[in-house]
């Protein structure tokens, strides 16, 4: 870094000069702080979660009690993929559909409405998601706590991302490529479909990944929605684990078996999460040319 | 900033051109993609009525009043007071916001205004990842490193040398509201920097280059150009971490302490409304779950309030910016 010199060349007075060093360093310990942190939580995870992982983890189901050691997640990694593949089906087509609307015909009072709530939406606390798909499906219906419950519950927190993101998507697809697919005589209903959509598809799969990857960790709506099992569990309709659930009981019980492989389940769930996130990098860093400005 | 021709129909003229023969399948299929943005609205009303109605029973035996501002949270007599609950919650999310945003701001300042390219991008990458990791493992995080060792001796520490201050009375447990303000403030910096910098990046290019043309540093350019034209987008930014850490409920339950009290000691342990909520849900019975529904209903009242505010607030402004800029 260079001392500040003013465009008539005088020198910046010592206390300016203290006052853009102190600034400047106030920023790079700001940067500090919220790295170390993130260094401390996957130094901790590497550790402990390495400590406690074996391939008897990774291919084995809980036992029945968190006072006996071994076993593993497989049971809880099993009703994740259900959850989160559910979700998917749901939100996806959803909220592409919707981004869809808001991008190509949306204007107006009801298109604000629509945007604005989506917005509203994602911040909606997800534990109250999860009392409100209790309230819908478990009190109302003769489903109890299950997987499609879970899946709905995500699905609810998957949506308004998908909508926002991939709407976002959308606006970067060149206005001339949708008027070189009208001059040929297309309707808009096949130029989205033909044109549109498949030019911003690396981009809605970053949106879908992002969506994916917060769902997948997702602990609060699940406890009130497929409630967790230490059993290995492969029915839509019971009770059924997912890998937070798994280390929140872990972590809440004064075990030590428990803890052990709470440990290695978060190592887990982080890799899981951090491969999606890594993969929606990635395509949205290869998008089609066109798009990239 | 580029200006479009007027002579040309805009790309919306162009698109309406093509609509005037209307087909069949071109009408279904605007009126599916209708139907879909229409969901939004709809879960949104629902939500709000189911939550609603299946907690009335609550609100009913206890009286709004009663619910709300009641000290006492008894199942087991039926006596179901929110105040505890509140006012942690409250409490909570202010450390966050004390601590986390000031953090945040400067990051944002750090990656938009003074960071080469390069740098930036890489920090903000792993920045961002303080967003992808899960709550769950944040509790976790928490519960066993980051309390018992990094916070428990500055606890102990406030306590004894700030101890005769009402805030930082003692004893120490550890588990506390301090210990989960700490860990949201950590976990807020991600969305707070990130708005920030979307709305620095609204500030016209030619004020920072005015500012530093007459000769100002870096900080000056900051404080004249930079920071008075966001002023509003950072509020807005601010409100947003606060929705998140007002909702968030694992590394609540986790690192609150569970204990249904009110202390002027944030040293102390309390409680969370959604940490009572994930914590007594399994165990709770019928009349004990409508008043945890009733719980959820003030706090999805209090985070949809703080949203809808927030969102407005960014919206104006960068709105406001555009018109300004163009």
């Amino acid at each position: 870094m260079t001392a500040p010199v003013s465009s008539f060349g005088r020198p910046v007075s010592v206390r300016r000069r203290r006052k853009e060093r102190l600034a400047v360093g106030a920023m790079y310990a700001a940067v500090v702080a919220s790295l170390v942190p993130l260094g401390l939580i996957l130094y901790f995870l590497l550790i402990r979660g390495l400590g406690a992982m074996t391939w008897e983890f990774l291919t084995s189901s809980q036992p029945l009690t968190y006072v006996r050691p071994g076993g593993g997640a497989l049971n809880a990694v099993i009703g994740t993929g259900y959850m989160v593949g559910l979700a998917s089906l749901i939100s996806i087509p959803l909220g592409v559909a919707a981004a869809v609307y808001l991008n190509e015909y949306g204007k107006g009072r009801f298109a604000f409405l629509v945007r604005f709530f989506t917005d509203v939406m994602t911040g909606v606390p997800s534990v109250f998601v999860g009392l409100f798909v209790f309230g819908l499906i478990i009190l109302e219906t003769p489903l109890g706590f299950s997987a499609i419950a879970g899946g709905v519950a995500l699905a609810l927190i998957m949506l308004p991302i998908i909508i926002r993101s991939t709407e976002e998507i959308l606006r970067l697809v060149p206005e001339s490529l949708r008027d070189a697919s009208y001059a040929l005589g297309a309707t808009r209903a096949r130029t989205i479909m033909k044109v549109v959509i498949p030019a911003s598809r690396s981009g809605i799969a970053t949106a879908v990944m992002l969506a994916v990857a917060r769902a997948a960790g997702e602990t609060a709506p699940l406890i009130m929605t497929a409630l967790g099992s230490v059993q290995m569990v492969t029915s839509w309709s019971s009770p059924i684990s997912a890998l937070p659930l798994y280390i929140y009981q872990g972590v809440k019980n004064p075990f030590v078996a428990g803890q052990e492989r709470a440990f290695a389940a978060a190592l887990e769930l982080v890799a899981i999460v951090l491969v999606f996130t890594v993969i929606a990098r990635w395509l949205a860093s290869r998008g089609p040319k066109g798009m990239r400005e | 900033m580029t200006v479009e021709t007027p002579s040309h129909p805009s790309a919306e003229q162009r698109r309406t051109l093509v609509d005037r023969p209307r087909r069949r399948g071109d009408r279904y299929f605007r009126r599916g993609t209708v139907i879909a943005s229409s969901t939004v609205l709809l879960l949104l009303g629902v939500m709000v009525v189911t939550t609603v109605l299946s907690s009335r029973s609550v609100f009913a035996s206890q009286g709004i009043g009663g619910f709300l501002f009641g000290m006492r949270w008894v199942p087991a007599e039926g006596i179901f007071g929110a105040l505890p609950f509140v006012y942690g919650t409250l409490v909570t999310a202010v450390i966050a916001i004390v601590v986390g945003v000031p953090i945040a701001v400067l990051i944002a300042l750090y990656l938009s205004e003074i960071a080469p390219r390069g740098v930036a991008r890489r920090v903000s990458y792993l920045v961002d990842l303080l967003a992808a990791i899960p709550s769950v493992v944040y509790a976790m995080w928490g519960v066993f490193v980051f309390v018992p060792v990094v916070l428990k001796p500055v606890q102990d520490f406030l306590a004894r040398y700030l101890g005769w201050s009402k805030v930082f009375e003692g004893p120490v447990f550890g588990l506390s509201y301090l210990s989960v303000g700490l860990v949201l403030s950590i976990m807020i910096v991600p969305i707070v920097s990130a708005v920030c910098r979307e709305v620095f990046a609204t500030v016209p290019q030619a004020e920072r280059e005015a500012a530093l043309a007459v000769g100002a540093t870096r900080w000056e350019m900051i404080r004249l150009a930079v920071l008075p034209r966001s002023r509003s987008g950072i509020i807005g930014a601010v409100m947003l971490g606060l929705g998140r850490a007002l909702g968030e409920t694992i590394v609540a339950a986790v690192l609150i302490g569970s204990q249904v009290d009110i202390h002027a000691s944030v040293l102390q342990p309390g409680y969370t409304m959604a940490a009572v909520i994930a914590n007594q849900f399994a165990e709770a019975d019928s009349s004990q779950v409508r008043a945890l529904l009733g719980l959820s209903v003030v706090l999805f009242v209090i985070t949809i309030a703080v949203n809808v505010i927030a969102r407005l607030i960014v919206a104006r402004s960068s709105g406001a910016i555009r018109k300004v800029g163009g």
